[in-house]
């Protein structure tokens, strides 16, 4: 693909990893999250040719037989509604704990407050954040 | 229940709505049996239970689009079949009129959810037969689990006798002395018999009669919060939404619409588009043009360089002339309903009575998942896939665009990334099958944009308000002037149906409330149709709960009495105010923290009394929401921790509108295009939401839009109790800062 092309589209049409999601395209939403070393990325405004590092999609962070934390945490509190946002909200929630183990609340509304939900799953959002917190703190 | 025994197995489906429903064979067209869709593949023992060498499967012809609907769905079955959860496996199923909703035109009769009158469960009952004649296999209105929970838990019954009968008849054992559990039939020495080895012969006897379902106090899945089936895929990204599902040699398209919406295309250039990397061709489809390329983002950025003439919308310019339109409405000529008239308000309101006006927005719906479909024509047959309300009608718009009979086109309906009302339209679903048509042989996914998503919605109406009322010795005079379009007009009209009389959602949320004023009247008023409107999440409730309780709210202030009191004072139905009752016990009302207010608003929608509490506080940066509390009354409450999250998630999605919601339309047309001028309500912005769920309704009820309509009205009550401030328009953002 074109080296212009965001990462988001590389991802999903070329590579067919749909785990990533298209929500906006202006990198208002938050759907399209990745890693790009460690570090929460809106794949829909990073140009291929402009990826230096290794990304990690929501396919990598962990799979149905072998979930993240973050992950566990989420089915342990029964967060997605629709799911469509819930990719990006698991990649910008465990983005946030590698970097912040035992964050605040507001730590959590900031970290996360790029990323939007429809549905109006926030509530239970919350409260897997901190359940995936304690338990990545071992 | 003697008919019933020989109407042959494939029939079952309507035979165990004659039973259950209560229903006279009136018709001979209305015993005309419905083919079983799922007949022939593996062992389908009813319409809802299918069974392979690899297990169990049953289908949930309801769309998921985040409700928990297929879960439930899949319980009620799994209940009566004795399959443990961690054996449940579901589909959707095939698009088939024999998945009709027999629930769901309920809300149209003339009666109030809260009238259990013999007349008022005739009417209703009798709206079955034409739910059948229209073969509408429709998700909305709430309708899933009151239409699902006894002809789902029959299905699953009769398949659990049939399989005990097919054990009975290979063992030689009296049925009596079989019992069922985990998924097999258990003999009186224990050797058990998988369903999976039982099926074919089930499926190949009558079913029998239905047997005397489970009483709650033996359910084991029912009434419990389950796992959702749904939940480890969505949250591992390896769920399916229709972007995600992949055919070999797929191309991606993207539609450009025309912006005047509905209207069609005068003229296109595609020299420019063509020439650009990837693109494969330009299809002219209806409303607008596709661009067909190698990838998603090729189809978006050539979309960008195809010039099109539009053709001119036949609506009015601007959202000024729009409300204008409406505020003439109230009139005589434009009287649409007048469904209540308790009492005599025109003796009673004097020409100083209180009197106000509320006006509201168009709204978009905004799901997470912008309108999306694929299709694939090929060797005379037509693959769909589309997340969608109304897999019936894809089927209906599929065989028009193709010339194929529908016996050679299957609609799948995978998971959907938000439904909100807006997938019950087909105009991105038509896009897609024109392309594959145009395409033939090759599997197409057509993705909107973002910005085209927000543009070309069936937006929920603008309406407006107009309220007289007095308080006197306790006794209240309530005169409540409703002005909409009709959004069952539009809709309907859409999909090429005439629905005649009085248009339900024009009043809907406000005729039926079960206060007992002594003069209460609720008058509706049709606005000309303009511009193209839709179902929205609780549709007419959704403006309805914020006019009928933003000046129930002031009637009460007026009459110097305390909100909470006040409607408790002329409430005149038992579970409407114990939910009244448990939200104030909830948040302990009347003793709100130094510093914050608190609103109160109720609504009864789609048959469940909601009432909800917000609290709000004044900080350097704005209003702030601090907590919020609610309470619903489902009746039967089958999944409590699902039933939480909806309506969590209805009030949050009332909340964004509320605060911020409004599409405004300029030269014809929609102004907003994204997020950034049309969001939601973010994490910060969210209260703590505490949820209690009642069962002292008499039936079973549906809990994805109830949620929603009072949120609205409860904010913007809170924001008086603050600030003095009385809001009679949203978005509220308009006349108060929020943080």
């Amino acid at each position: 693909m074109p080296g212009d092309t965001p990462l988001l589209w590389a991802l999903r049409d070329g590579l067919n990893l749909t785990g990533t999601k298209y929500g906006c395209g202006v990198a208002a939403c938050g759907a399209c999250t990745v890693h790009v070393d460690g570090v929460a990325v809106r794949s829909c405004q990073l140009a291929l040719g402009d990826v230096a590092g290794a990304v990690t999609t929501i396919e990598g962070l962990g799979t149905p037989d072998a979930m993240h934390a973050v992950q566990a945490a989420w089915v342990q509190h029964q967060v997605a509604q629709c799911g469509y946002c819930q990719s990006g909200q698991v990649m910008q929630a465990a983005a946030l704990l590698a970097e912040t183990p035992a964050p605040s609340d507001v730590q959590i509304d900031d970290a996360m407050g790029g990323n939007l939900c429809r549905c109006g799953t926030y509530p239970r959002i919350k409260a897997a954040v901190l359940t995936a917190a304690t338990a990545l703190r071992g | 229940m003697g008919k019933v025994k020989t109407i042959a197995r494939r029939t079952f489906l309507v035979g165990s709505v004659a039973i259950l429903g209560g229903v006279a064979f009136g018709t001979y067209a209305y015993k005309k049996p419905i083919a079983n869709p799922i007949a022939g593949k593996a062992a389908a023992i009813t319409p809802y239970v299918l069974i392979d060498a690899s297990g169990v499967t049953l289908i949930t012809p309801r769309a998921e689009m985040g409700q928990g609907v297929q879960t439930t769905l899949a319980a009620l079955l799994a209940e009566e079949m004795d399959l443990d959860w961690d054996q449940v496996r579901v589909m959707h199923g095939p698009a088939s009129r024999a998945y009709f909703n027999a629930a769901i035109l309920e809300e149209g009769v003339p009666f109030a959810p809260t009238n259990d009158s013999w007349l008022a469960e005739t009417a209703r009952g009798a709206m079955h037969i034409p739910a059948k004649f229209l073969g509408m296999q429709i998700t909305g209105g709430s309708s899933s689990t009151p239409d699902a929970y006894e002809k789902m838990r029959a299905a699953g019954a009769v398949a659990r006798v049939a399989l005990v009968s097919a054990a009975a008849r290979r063992t030689g054992l009296a049925e009596d002395d079989l019992r069922t559990e985990r998924g097999a039939v258990v003999l009186p020495d224990g050797v058990r018999i998988d369903y999976v080895d039982l099926a074919v012969d089930a499926a190949a006897s009558d079913l029998p009669d239905v047997p005397p379902l489970r009483a709650r106090a033996a359910w084991r899945l029912l009434g419990r919060s389950l796992p959702r089936v749904d939940m480890v895929a969505k949250v591992t990204g390896t769920a399916q939404f229709t972007a995600d599902i992949r055919h070999p040699g797929m191309l991606f398209a993207t539609a450009r619409s025309n912006p005047g919406l509905w209207a069609g295309v005068a003229s296109y250039d595609a020299t420019a588009a063509l020439t650009m990397p990837g693109v494969v061709a330009v299809v002219p489809v209806p409303n607008g043009v596709a661009v067909v390329a190698a990838s998603t983002w090729a189809a978006f950025k050539a979309m960008e360089a195809v010039e099109i003439e539009w053709e001119a919308a036949p609506y009015a310019a601007t959202d000024g002339e729009m409300r204008a339109e409406v505020a003439a409405s109230f009139v005589a000529e434009r009287q649409d309903s007048r469904k209540r008239d308790d009492g005599d308000v025109d003796s009673v309101l004097t020409a100083d009575a209180f009197a106000a006006e509320y006006a509201v927005p168009y709204l978009a719906h905004a799901t997470m998942e912008p309108m999306t479909a694929g299709a694939w024509l090929e060797a005379g047959r037509l693959r769909v896939w589309a997340g969608n309300q109304l897999p019936t009608q894809v089927l209906k718009e599929a065989a028009a665009i193709t010339g194929l009979d529908e016996a050679a086109i299957d609609v799948e309906t995978p998971v959907m990334g938000g439904g909100f009302g807006r997938r019950a339209e087909m105009d991105f679903i038509k896009q897609a099958i024109t392309v594959a048509k145009a395409m033939e042989g090759r599997p197409v996914l057509l993705t909107w944009t973002r910005e085209e998503d927000m543009t070309h919605d069936a937006y929920r109406p603008m309406a407006m308000a107009r309220v007289r009322g007095a308080v006197a010795d306790g006794k209240v005079a309530f005169d409540l002037h409703l002005a909409a379009p009709a959004v069952m007009e539009s809709q309907m009209g859409r999909l090429g149906m005439n629905i005649p009389g009085p248009d339900a959602t024009i009043v809907q949320g406000a005729w039926e409330q079960p206060y007992g004023f002594a003069d209460y009247r609720v008058t509706g008023y049709r606005v000309p149709a303009g511009v193209p409107v839709g179902s929205w999440r609780s549709v007419g409730a959704s403006q309805n709960a914020f006019f009928h309780e933003s000046a129930v709210d002031e009637l009460a202030h007026l009459a110097g009495v305390d909100p909470l009191e006040f409607r408790l004072s002329q409430i005149a139905h038992d579970p409407s105010r114990k939910v009244l009752e448990a939200v104030a016990a909830a948040c302990d009302w009347g003793n709100t923290p130094a510093g914050r207010a608190r609103g109160l608003a109720f609504c009864l929608s789609f048959g469940v009394p909601t009432a909800q509490v917000i609290e709000v506080a004044q900080t350097p940066a704005g209003l702030r929401m601090t907590n919020a509390w609610a309470a619903v009354d489902v009746g039967v409450a089958l999944d409590p921790a699902n039933i939480e999250a909806q309506v969590q998630g209805g009030m949050i999605y009332g909340l964004s509108a509320a605060i911020s919601g409004e599409i405004t339309f300029a030269n014809g047309y929609v102004q907003q295009t994204n997020f950034p001028d049309y969001d939601g309500l973010r994490m910060w912005q969210c209260p703590s939401i505490a949820v209690q769920i009642l069962e002292n309704g008499t039936k079973i009820r549906g809990i994805g839009e109830p949620g929603t309509p009072p949120a609205a009205p409860a904010l913007a009550n809170a924001i008086f109790a603050l600030t003095g401030q009385r809001i009679r328009a949203l978005p509220l953002n308009k006349a108060i800062d929020f943080a």
